[in-house]
């Protein structure tokens, strides 16, 4: 048997209690945000995690780095479980997996100088001597294409993209092999979009970086990730690699998202047909029976009765290549070739 | 060309604080015609939504320091209107809808109550006239069971309930013109399309002028038949939305252009990016508030600020407007590219 | 990742940790103190209230009169002008049991003045004791129980509240409840219950225990003044707790303690530090309202609130010593606007809405 993936995510679930009453009281209910997600992630291959706000595709980020505690299922690294550690256990964990921040603003302590910032984790790990921190810190700086020399300076000296390459230099002084972005471009402008999609472009290729991305923009998980999973409301409805997604969605959900993003060119604009959704996306507290896009779904018509509403369609293999990797999965009673 | 409905003339906002004052709009002139969707594009601190605030007399003051040749309204004078007269315009003949549904809603009212108060207010209705009206409205923007809705909280609706819910209030007195400021940009994308979709129904049967203010250049390219570009105070580049898109005529269009993710692109090719950060509106450069970040920047550009000024795309022959000594020069590359 | 690849040169890197050095960055308190100072009230405030300490601080060193040196007289003598009575002879040491530190001052003022003393500028007490002297006596009580005060709000205060905050959850429940039950104690009764206590055993706790009114008076302002700040506090730090760069620090796999006092404590400390300007002045009003009902500070030692009662007992309709309450209550007032002016710079300065901005 070949070697375990970097990472491994099985049926992992984070459910919230909910109107909690009084002190000891027990929770009326609870919100699945993440109901049952798996997916592997290889050495070195970045997957990009999309879907809509609710989706709990930051959810399933937190749990895997432990700021969320899981419900159920589990998250292996390496072959070593994750979930249930304390801080102590997931300490030597911390050097191989990291996290970009979605808010350049927020994600970095307003009262520490780059330079502390930089070199905290190195302190916590006690990885180099403290004269030797500095150093480090000047040379992350550089590696994300900051000044050097501004290792001195405060958080409000910097605009918002050169915060989130603190941000990401951040994540980086620990060396990991897995980064977690979790929306790292969707706080900024345009133009500095580009250049941060660059940059982490760039690094991944140059550390041999594997990244879990997640993201609302399809058009900028298109440009980073070689496989792209769709999540809606907890679960994960398509898994395919990049090209196959893109090209041959096949879960209605999946179609619908992508015909929605507009695109910056006029003439498509104009002759292109826009699968409108009915209605919002529901509550993760009160989720709909059966699949949980059904009530929304353009195609649920195609389907002889009421499979729909009835049981939960589970992600299966639709496409692709023999090889589990390159596999296309979708979780749709419409496809045939699905029980 | 028939007289445009509101016309702006060298429209310009400063902010004074204790430090230094603030340029957030600088010299601002655009024009919006009967039943056209004007784009108002640009990245955070460009300008784009101040512009807006300004027209109708909403830029708080102090510290807010509003100047203009003229802002002419069908045959008014908004500058120089006293602010009841604007307050009676506002809502009225001209109405707004924010970016966060979330919080221009006012929480302790029902939807109902605050979509009566703006026929009540405006169109001295009675309470139950005014009910019945706002039922149509609801209706009109999709929402299902509008009767029922009107006694709803607005807690109680999703983010896309209550902008359709805004963009109902909007309407309810038939505005000549619809300022939209960033109104999807809170939203999914899926219910961003809803919305999208809503409005452009919207003004086809009702013939409203719409401004659509974004920093989303896909929500411009599919719904504006005009785009204004802002950088840093000012308009940089104006023109129809196909020749924008198609051959921008400054070298930030086309950088901003250029820096959008695409669906057909190469996705294992860089991005093409506009180095460098956005100006300090505090401390900006002289010249051209562009130049420190763009590659055709010489030393004129960075001696005087060039201003927004008409250039014929030799291509289409059709007159253009932008704020680069270069323009032409982009121009003619354009035509060179498309010939080749 | 190849760490060795991003080595520069050596050379290289002591030029490059010189010109780092050199580019040093504005922390956010260089740059409030930077607003504070452009805000002139304020920073004329926080140089009035630097004067004030400095002042009472070496009070046993000026050569003022013994705020306890009796001279009988028939009634209180009014100011005379520095420039008429500039100072006379005759100065004898004689105060109440005087710490260590204020015994070597007064040793230091005899050297250097010998005994000589100022004359009676604000004018004499009905005793004959000197106003100026009373009051800048007077001034260290205040100090001391402001001092006590400030102190018992940042380290119980700060400690409990942020504890509480990052805690969260259940924890954070009973630490709030613990503090909702002490705030529901009057405490005004509390203090007047302990020190009749404390007066009716006086001589056994004193000799016991070492514990006089005065002791009691500092544990009970201790214990009332922390709580409205780890309230404070505890909300401040759940609004932080939620933060990614809280977030971060976890992910990178800092300890609670470190989470704590590295980044949630100096995050809040501009809050607290406001805070603090509004507590002083309310906690040396309260000591002045206890001792003139005869519950604080006792002669022969000197506090504002002593003067204050010296002075109202004087005040009949027939001759008004005016110069008995001004001066005191001047002395007062002026201390407790600067406090609050330097309050309100300090939140002005502090405020991150105006971060960056000079």
């Amino acid at each position: 048997m070949s070697s375990p993936p970097l990472l491994r995510v099985r049926d992992l679930a984070v459910h919230f209690p909910v109107g909690r009453r009084g002190l000891l009281g027990r929770p009326a209910r609870h919100l699945k945000a993440v109901d049952g997600v798996s997916f592997d992630l290889e050495r070195g291959e970045s997957l990009g995690l999309v879907g809509e706000s609710g989706c709990g595709k930051s959810t399933t980020a937190r749990a895997i780095v432990g700021l969320q505690r899981a419900s159920a299922g589990s998250v292996q690294l390496d072959g070593v479980e994750l979930t249930g550690l304390d801080r102590r256990a997931w300490l030597p964990h911390r050097r191989r997996v990291q996290m970009i921040f979605q808010d350049p603003y927020a994600s970095l302590d307003p009262r520490q100088t780059v330079g502390s910032i930089l070199a905290e984790p190195l302190s916590i790990h006690g990885l180099a001597k403290p004269r030797r921190r500095k150093l480090e810190a000047m040379a992350l700086l550089e590696a994300v294409g900051l000044n050097p020399r501004h290792v001195a300076r405060y958080p409000h000296e910097f605009s918002g993209g050169q915060r989130q390459r603190i941000g990401i230099a951040r994540a980086l002084a620990l060396e990991p092999e897995l980064l977690i972005c979790d929306e790292p471009v969707s706080a900024l402008d345009v133009s500095i979009q580009a250049q941060i999609i660059n940059l982490l472009d760039e690094l991944r290729r140059r550390f041999g970086l594997a990244y879990l991305f997640i993201a609302h923009d399809l058009a900028v998980v298109r440009h980073l990730c070689e496989r792209v999973a769709v999540m809606y409301l907890g679960r994960v409805v398509e898994d395919a690699e990049r090209e196959r997604l893109f090209a041959s969605p096949r879960h209605p959900y999946t179609r619908a998202l992508l015909s929605a993003v507009p695109v910056a060119d006029p003439a498509r604009e104009r002759e292109r047909r826009r699968t409108l959704l009915r209605g919002d996306v529901p509550s993760p507290l009160d989720p709909p029976g059966g699949c949980p896009f059904h009530p929304r779904c353009p195609e649920r018509e195609a389907v002889e009765g009421d499979a729909c509403a009835v049981s939960v369609p589970s992600l299966g293999r639709v496409g692709g290549g023999d090889d589990a990797a390159c596999a296309h999965q979708s979780a749709c009673h419409l496809d045939p070739t699905l029980e | 060309m028939a007289t445009p409905m509101l016309s702006v003339r060298d429209l310009s906002v400063r902010f004074d604080t204790p430090h230094g004052s603030v340029r957030a709009v600088d010299g601002v002139s655009f024009e919006l015609h009967e039943g056209e969707t004007l784009g108002l594009v640009g990245e955070s601190g460009s300008g784009k939504s101040v512009t807006n605030l300004a027209l109708l007399g909403l830029v708080p003051s102090p510290p807010g320091v509003v100047e203009a040749r003229e802002v002419r309204f069908g045959e008014r004078d908004l500058a120089t209107l006293p602010p009841a007269e604007l307050r009676r315009i506002r809502g009225n003949e001209i109405a707004m809808i924010f970016q966060d549904p979330m919080t221009s809603l006012n929480p302790l009212l029902t939807v109902g109550r605050q979509l009566t108060e703006v026929l009540e207010e405006h169109r001295g209705l009675s309470r139950s006239e005014a009910r019945t009206l706002c039922a149509r409205g609801l209706g009109d923007v999709g929402i299902p069971e509008p009767e029922a809705r009107l006694d709803a909280w607005p807690h109680e609706l999703s983010g896309g309930m209550r902008q359709r819910v805004m963009i109902a209030m909007a309407l309810l007195c038939r505005p000549r013109v619809l300022i939209a400021d960033e109104p999807t940009t809170a939203l999914d994308v899926t219910i961003q399309a809803q919305i999208l979709e809503l409005l452009a129904d919207l003004q086809e049967r009702h013939g409203t002028a719409i401004v659509l203010i974004t920093h989303d250049l896909g929500v411009v390219a599919g719904m504006a038949d005009r785009v204004h570009v802002m950088y840093a105070g000012r308009l940089v580049e104006a023109a129809r939305t196909d020749d924008l898109f198609g051959r921008p005529l400054h070298p930030y269009t086309e950088g901003l252009l250029a820096s959008v993710p695409s669906f057909d692109g190469d996705p294992t090719q860089a991005l093409a990016s506009i180095p460098g950060q956005p100006p300090d509106l505090v401390d900006l450069p002289p010249g051209c508030a562009f130049a420190p970040r763009c590659p055709l920047a010489s030393d004129a550009c960075r001696a005087r600020t060039p201003l927004l000024e008409e250039v014929t795309d030799p291509r289409s022959s059709r007159r253009r407007r932008s704020a680069c000594l270069d323009a032409l020069a982009l121009a003619e590359r354009h035509a060179g590219e498309a010939s080749r | 990742m190849e760490r060795s690849g991003w080595d520069l040169g050596r050379d290289d890197v002591e030029h490059l940790l010189h010109e780092a050095a050199a580019m040093r960055g504005e922390s956010l308190w260089q740059d409030a103190l930077r607003r504070l100072r452009r805000n002139r009230a304020a920073w004329s405030s926080l140089l009035f209230l630097a004067l004030v300490a400095a002042v009472s601080l070496f009070a046993p060193a000026l050569p003022l009169p013994s705020p306890v040196t009796l001279d009988l007289q028939l009634e209180p003598q009014p100011p005379v002008a520095p420039w008429s009575v500039w100072g006379s002879h005759g100065f004898e040491p004689d105060y109440w049991d005087l710490t260590a530190v204020d015994g070597l001052l007064v040793k230091a003022r005899l050297a250097v003045f010998g005994d000589w003393q100022t004359g009676h500028w604000l004018g004499t007490d009905g005793k004959g004791r000197d106003i100026l002297s009373r009051i800048v006596w007077g001034s260290r009580t205040s100090i001391l129980v402001a001092l006590a005060a400030t102190l018992c709000s940042l380290l119980i205060g700060v400690t409990y509240g942020a504890l509480s905050g990052l805690l969260g959850g259940r924890v954070d429940n009973l630490m709030m409840r613990v503090v909702d039950v002490l705030y529901s104690i009057p405490f005004i009764f509390l203090v007047i219950f302990l020190i009749t206590l404390v007066n009716e055993y006086r001589t056994e706790l004193e000799d016991r225990f070492g514990i006089d009114r005065e002791v009691v008076f500092f544990i009970v302002i201790g214990a009332v003044y922390w709580l409205t700040m780890a309230r404070v506090v505890r909300g401040q730090v759940l609004s932080l707790r939620n933060t990614e760069f809280v977030d971060a620090a976890r992910v990178i796999g800092a300890s609670t303690a470190r989470i704590l006092f590295v980044h949630l404590v100096p995050n809040v400390l501009s809050i607290v530090i406001v805070y603090l300007t509004l507590t002083i002045p309310a906690v040396m009003l309260f000591e002045a309202f206890l001792t003139f009902l005869g519950l604080g500070i006792e002669p022969p030692k000197v506090s504002w609130g002593l003067l204050a009662v010296d002075g109202s007992e004087m005040v009949n309709p027939v001759r008004i010593y005016w110069w008995l309450v001004v001066f005191p209550a001047a002395a007062m007032a002026s201390t407790l606007l600067a406090l609050n002016v330097l309050g309100d710079g300090l939140r002005d300065a502090l405020d991150p809405k105006l971060r960056g901005k000079d």
